[in-house]
């Protein structure tokens, strides 16, 4: 019952956020800045984590081809497959559930306990959409392009991995990759990607938004955001897989 | 003028607003008054809109608050400038970006007007050379300034203010009374202020309500507050030493 009226009452909180902009010109910075933000402070850690993703699958399938009569360049073709689909779009996510769901939540949520929130409704601003439909546009753009940012550094820390471990050579990592490419898988990972990261920034944004009380209370909203965001991409990265694969 | 008439507020089983009533007049400083958790910050949030109450009236210059659609309260909450206790700067503007900010959402001002409009109100309100500064960067009786500058930007008809002084020192509290005092009289603002501070009250108060148990106990000017006999009026002066 208490997940219902919390569905219903971010439905309703969807429905206040994406209503048009006071004005256009003030959107479009606040969009600007938003994607710069989350870009900016994530693509680090998006860099080093996929990296060693990458990294990490290439020895542990290099492993697991141990003494098969397999050929070595397949460990290629898999690492591929298996950041595609999953690693990068869904690690990506998950972390920056926590970085940038976090973020949001408690940047909302310090401007609704510190009566900022209330200022904005006085002047007569839509304070759901002032504070998040920006937030939520600039995720949807920059998300993804970590996503893909993360699928080009695994394969490369795959690659480097593979040729430091002496699992397998560049060259017969780069003809796995070429082995078999299907170019859905990519459509099939930007879906989850876009995916994600509306589920990401509005869960987060919603959570901020709702904060009543003080300190305490932002800390709560932030660690549900990060909470609710990770539950969302899972659920998701099921149903996604479900419909988009078989 | 406005016009509060026979509010109802209840949460749950609290009954905070029992019919309610009273008048605000323009160009003047009118104070409500009472102690905490009497009712005072939820009549001040009926009346800007923040809560709806279940019956009654507001009525802004004839504009029948409760009874206005979306729009129609957008146009009314453009009137209304508000100070509130802890200021509600935004955090992620500057102390001009603050005052522009209203500037910019309802205005079609250029940029140059904005920042003449900007330096206006905050010479207004002796804040000078502070621009650039982050609200995080200045002290709470600038940022009571700066809130002051923000909420008269455009002009407005009616000002609410939270606290004025709460957490300032005499001499800043007295400035911030000057201030507000002198603006209501200057642009002849509906002022309505809400306080626990009985020095402020009888520097600047013209008209009082004294709210007590969700009820108007008392209304008069501030000259009749120590010749009534209403005890819990008195109570109130007594504790606050005046």
């Amino acid at each position: 019952m208490k997940f219902l009226q919390n569905f219903g009452e971010y439905i309703l909180f969807l429905k206040a956020v994406f209503t048009k902009p006071e004005k256009l010109k003030i959107f479009r910075q606040q969009i600007i800045t938003e994607s710069y933000n989350i870009g900016n402070s994530s693509y680090g850690i998006i860099a080093l984590i996929s990296t060693f993703i990458g990294a990490v699958s290439t020895i542990q399938i290099g492993y697991q081809f141990e003494g098969s009569l397999l050929p070595d360049y397949l460990i290629g073709r898999i690492v591929r497959d298996s950041n595609i689909l999953e690693f990068a779009p869904t690690i990506t996510a998950l972390v920056l559930g926590g970085k940038v769901g976090s973020s949001i939540a408690s940047e909302i949520g310090t401007m609704k306990v510190t009566e900022q929130i209330d200022a904005l409704e006085i002047m007569g601003i839509n304070a759901a959409s002032h504070t998040s439909f920006a937030k939520i546009i600039g995720g949807v753009i920059t998300i993804p392009m970590l996503v893909l940012y993360a699928m080009i550094l695994s394969l490369v820390g795959g690659a480097v991995s593979g040729w430091l471990s002496g699992i397998i050579s560049v060259e017969g990592f780069v003809k796995g990759l070429r082995t078999g490419f299907v170019g859905y898988n990519v459509v099939f990972a930007m879906t989850k990607a876009y995916t994600f990261s509306f589920i990401i920034t509005s869960i987060s944004a919603f959570q901020g938004f709702r904060t009543v009380g003080g300190a305490l209370e932002v800390g709560e909203s932030s660690t549900n955001a990060v909470v609710y965001s990770c539950i969302g991409i899972i659920f998701f990265d099921f149903i996604l897989s479900q419909l988009m694969l078989f | 003028m406005i016009i509060v008439e026979n509010v109802n507020k209840t949460f749950g089983n609290k009954h905070v607003l029992k019919d309610f009533s009273a008048k605000f007049y323009k160009g003047k400083c009118n104070f409500i008054i009472g102690a905490s958790g009497g009712g005072k910050s939820v009549l001040m949030k009926c009346m800007v809109g923040l809560i709806t109450p279940e019956t009654g009236s507001i009525t802004f210059d004839d504009r029948d608050f409760l009874k206005l659609n979306y729009k129609e309260k957008i146009n009314v909450r453009k009137d209304i400038g508000m100070l509130f206790q802890n200021t509600a700067l935004f955090d992620s503007l500057s102390v001009e970006e603050n005052v522009a900010f209203p500037l910019r959402m309802f205005t079609t001002f250029t940029e140059e007007e904005i920042s003449d409009r900007v330096n206006f109100c905050l010479s207004r309100v002796n804040l000078i050379n502070l621009n650039k500064f982050a609200p995080s960067n200045i002290s709470g009786g600038q940022k009571k300034r700066v809130g002051i500058a923000r909420a008269i930007a455009l002009n407005p008809k009616y000002l609410f203010c939270d606290e004025p002084n709460s957490g300032l020192d005499p001499l800043t509290s007295r400035l911030i009374d000057e201030l507000i005092k002198d603006i209501t009289i200057e642009y002849q603002i509906t002022t309505i202020i809400n306080t626990h501070d009985m020095k402020s009250l009888f520097v600047m108060g013209d008209n009082i309500v004294f709210i007590h148990q969700g009820n108007k106990w008392w209304e008069g000017e501030k000259e009749g507050i120590r010749s009534s006999e209403n005890n819990e009026l008195l109570a109130f002066m007594e504790a606050s030493e005046f």
